[in-house]
């Protein structure tokens, strides 16, 4: 492999990696800060006790996430040196607040972790407000820097110097508001269904006691808000992509030649050397009047660019599939559920309910990947979108591919024992609480 | 305005940065080595004030890098390139160290009581945490010998392989046992024995970390005349105070007092960092890279700036808070277990 696929397969694993542990940053301290604070508000041990587990777990995956952050550091400079040279001055406002954004969590994550029989409940509780404010922070601040990536404003070069940078208007960028809200409410829909799938299983193998009864619910009110909210934002982005970057869009939905009335292509497999996608379910018309709103409006497709210019065209498309199709079963199981337990009047315990919960945690992960896998492949060639191509920008290093495979060992076995631990810990948590009785320890 | 810009004032933070990170996340690192050699009737104590000592700050020290890369690529975006480029081995490998120690720290503590000790982490958390600053320690040789050139075309081993690379790496790790012991006396003032073992690691440390600084000054002289002009010119009173407080911090850890130790330790990774770093001022990478000439434009560099001044006014009450209520009086008395 050349270094500039070498370069995207690192740079991509890292990310991929990273991204599922940062997005449960982002998530699972409002949810222990919403156990903490029902438990303190209704002097109720066993919402404490959950909150004190979630901690434990979290102290694990924040860790994880933590390195592999850095690692992403790092290999900005290590990969993309020439990116870096180029857009280090104008993308390093919001990365600089990141950076601020990440210690106040490490330093409050740390109070709150050892602090649980140093401070007082109320003041450990408000060690946890300052780690959920910065994990969402840090999400917004990072995604400003991909944003730019997109629309690349609020600079001059003159060459490959840079000689006029306006830092807020980089930040702030076209792609951001779209990009940022969309991942942000991403990060909350995957940390609610993946907390969800943990306690949908421990309901499947009996294990539904006092603090499942609690827990479910509460992941659930997360994952069904973020669901809605996340398909609006997903609208408005894909809206945003059409004019921002129409080749993207095209390739997302398989459209190949320019179409007025274009159809939505559902499914299918796009053949860039025949110019057209097969084997889709064509709902003709549809796709015209969901971005205009008018049947018959133009569409421009991949053939208007030249095919140098396309990326690829399979992967983006298939990405989007899934994004989109996982998505919208992620919040159809999301309304069941609550649909479910308001019959019930209790979380549901129907055992094909609870299967889904559990596939839809996972199913939440992929989700969220696909996505990524859209902006990224869909922006390539280029690194900066019409401004810097992928491959200007990567390393001449010859030590790439050995590199690669480290780095691929590294997260396998970081993955593998980080899912051990935390079975483990789950299966001691549920003996102490075997051993105390009926009633979890507080 | 003559003479110090406002690219020097970021400079001068960012080597705060780096000397927050050293003599913080350095401690951190040392607590690594001493715990692959932790030894005697004790060892498990040992273990258990490292981890206590460890755990609730060391994510937090770590950030000081993260802090220390974003601001050398903001403000200085070429010189970060040229860096990556050049030591994209060195860096590599710390960063692999980096990732490991911090994974295998986290394993361990909070993996232990649910599964006792977790086999290969403890062996992966002492070596990853010699690994780490022993390249990080080469990297800067290779920095300060004037190695890193503009033109690029230089071999991957150019610079860190070299002896006084050996001697920087080793002095790093030693440097860092050496902080990591200290701290752990004041840690440990609770318990004597075991603090005595700490007394006794933090002298053999202060010993090894001296011999190696005189043999680097030395290799300095003979093979790397860019740096010893640098610390023989500008640099040379901060070298002066350097040396002048190595054997106080010495004897004030044979003495046992822990926290004139910590301080004068702690102090002297401060004058070997800073006495290299004003010693090649205006130079940001010698020769090639000045501070002036790299440095991004202007509004980047105040946007920096205010960034980082209100930044620090929500993290310095933070900072303080989390040291206040994990390192005040007599920590180790009180933490026996933490149980998060």
């Amino acid at each position: 492999m050349d270094n500039v696929t070498l370069s995207r397969a690192i740079m991509g694993t890292s990310l991929g990696f990273h991204i599922v542990f940062a997005v449960l940053g982002v998530g699972i301290p409002l949810l222990m800060l919403a156990a903490e604070g029902i438990g303190l508000w209704r002097h109720d041990p066993v919402w404490l006790a959950l909150a004190r587990r979630w901690s434990k777990a979290f102290a694990l995956i924040f860790a994880i996430g933590a390195v592999s952050g850095t690692a992403l550091s790092f290999e900005l400079g290590l990969l993309w040196p020439g990116f870096m040279a180029f857009s280090g001055s104008i993308i390093g406002l919001p990365f600089s607040a990141e950076g601020f954004a990440f210690f106040i969590e490490a330093i409050f994550l740390g109070l709150y972790l050892y602090g649980w029989d140093r401070l007082g409940p109320v003041a450990h509780w408000l060690t946890g407000v300052p780690i959920a404010i910065s994990g969402a922070a840090s999400s917004v601040f990072v995604v400003m820097v991909n944003a730019w990536m997109n629309s690349p404003t609020g600079y001059q070069a003159v060459g490959n110097r840079i000689v006029r940078v306006d830092p807020l208007a980089a930040a702030f960028n076209p792609s951001t508001p779209t990009e940022d809200v969309h991942m942000l409410v991403s990060a909350y829909l995957v940390s609610g269904f993946a907390v969800a799938a943990v306690y949908a299983a421990g309901f499947l193998r009996g294990h539904g006691d006092a603090l499942h009864r609690r827990a479910l619910p509460l992941a659930m009110v997360m994952a069904v808000v973020a669901s809605g909210l996340a398909g609006i934002t997903g609208d408005t982005s894909a809206r945003f992509v059409a004019d921002d970057q129409p080749i993207k869009f095209a390739s997302q939905e398989g459209l190949f030649p320019t179409t007025a009335g274009a159809p939505l292509h559902i499914g299918g497999i796009p053949l860039p050397n025949e110019h057209r996608t097969v084997l889709a379910i064509e709902i003709p018309h549809l796709l015209s009047w969901l971005l205009k709103g008018d049947p018959n409006a133009t569409i421009k497709g991949l053939n208007d660019f030249p095919r140098e210019l396309w990326p690829n065209i399979l992967i983006v498309h298939f990405s989007f599939e899934i994004m989109v199709g996982l998505g919208l079963a992620l919040g159809f199981c999301g309304v069941l559920y609550w649909l479910l337990a308001l019959r019930r009047r209790g979380p549901p315990t129907d055992r094909w309910m609870l299967l889904a919960l559990v596939v839809a945690g996972p199913a939440s992960v992929v989700t969220m990947e696909a996505g990524w896998f859209v902006t990224e492949f869909g922006r390539q060639p280029w690194i900066i979108y019409g401004v810097m191509r992928t491959s200007a920008a990567a390393t001449s290093t010859p030590a790439l591919g050995p590199t690669f495979a480290i780095f691929l060992a590294l997260y396998a076995a970081l993955g593998l024992t980080l899912a051990r631990l935390l079975l483990l810990l789950a299966q001691r948590e549920r003996r102490r609480a075997a051993v105390d009785g009926t009633r979890p320890r507080p | 305005m003559t003479g110090v810009t406002l690219a020097d004032g970021v400079a001068a933070i960012l080597l705060l940065a780096l000397t927050a990170y050293a003599v913080l996340a350095g401690a951190d690192f040392g607590g690594g080595v001493w715990d692959l050699f932790a030894s005697g009737p004790r060892r498990k104590a040992q273990r258990t004030a490292i981890a206590a000592a460890m755990g609730p700050v060391w994510e937090a020290n770590h950030v000081w890098l993260i802090f220390l890369l974003v601001g050398l690529f903001t403000a200085f975006p070429t010189v970060f390139a040229v860096l990556s480029t050049a030591l994209f081995l060195p860096f590599t490998i710390a960063l692999i160290g980096i990732i490991l120690r911090g994974a295998a720290f986290t394993f361990q503590a909070h993996g232990e009581e649910a599964v006792g000790e977790l086999a290969p982490w403890g062996f992966i958390f002492g070596a990853a945490s010699i690994i780490a600053p022993a390249f990080l320690g080469a990297a800067l040789a290779a920095v300060a010998m004037g190695a890193v050139r503009s033109s690029g075309a230089q071999s991957v081993t150019a610079g860190w392989v070299s002896w006084l690379g050996a001697d920087l790496a080793l002095l790093a790790v030693a440097l860092a046992a050496y902080l990591a012991a200290t701290y752990l006396m004041v840690e440990t003032e609770g318990d004597p024995p075991l603090q005595a073992d700490f007394r006794r690691r933090a002298f053999g440390a202060a010993m090894v970390s001296g011999i190696l600084a005189l043999a680097g000054l030395a290799l300095t002289w003979r093979q790397a005349p860019l740096l010893w002009s640098a610390l023989t010119g500008r640099g040379l009173w901060l070298l002066i105070i350097a040396l002048a407080n190595g054997p106080i911090a010495a004897f004030a850890v044979w003495r046992g007092s822990p926290r004139i130790a910590r301080v004068a330790v702690a102090a002297q990774m401060v004058f070997v960092l800073w006495a290299w770093a004003v010693g090649q001022w205006p130079a940001l990478v010698p020769p090639d890279f000045t501070i002036q000439a790299s440095a991004a434009p202007e509004t980047t560099l105040r946007a920096l700036v205010i960034t980082i001044a209100v930044g620090m006014v929500v993290l310095a009450p933070s900072l303080w808070l989390l040291f206040h209520v994990f390192k005040g009086r007599n920590p180790a008395a009180t933490v026996t277990n933490p149980s998060p």
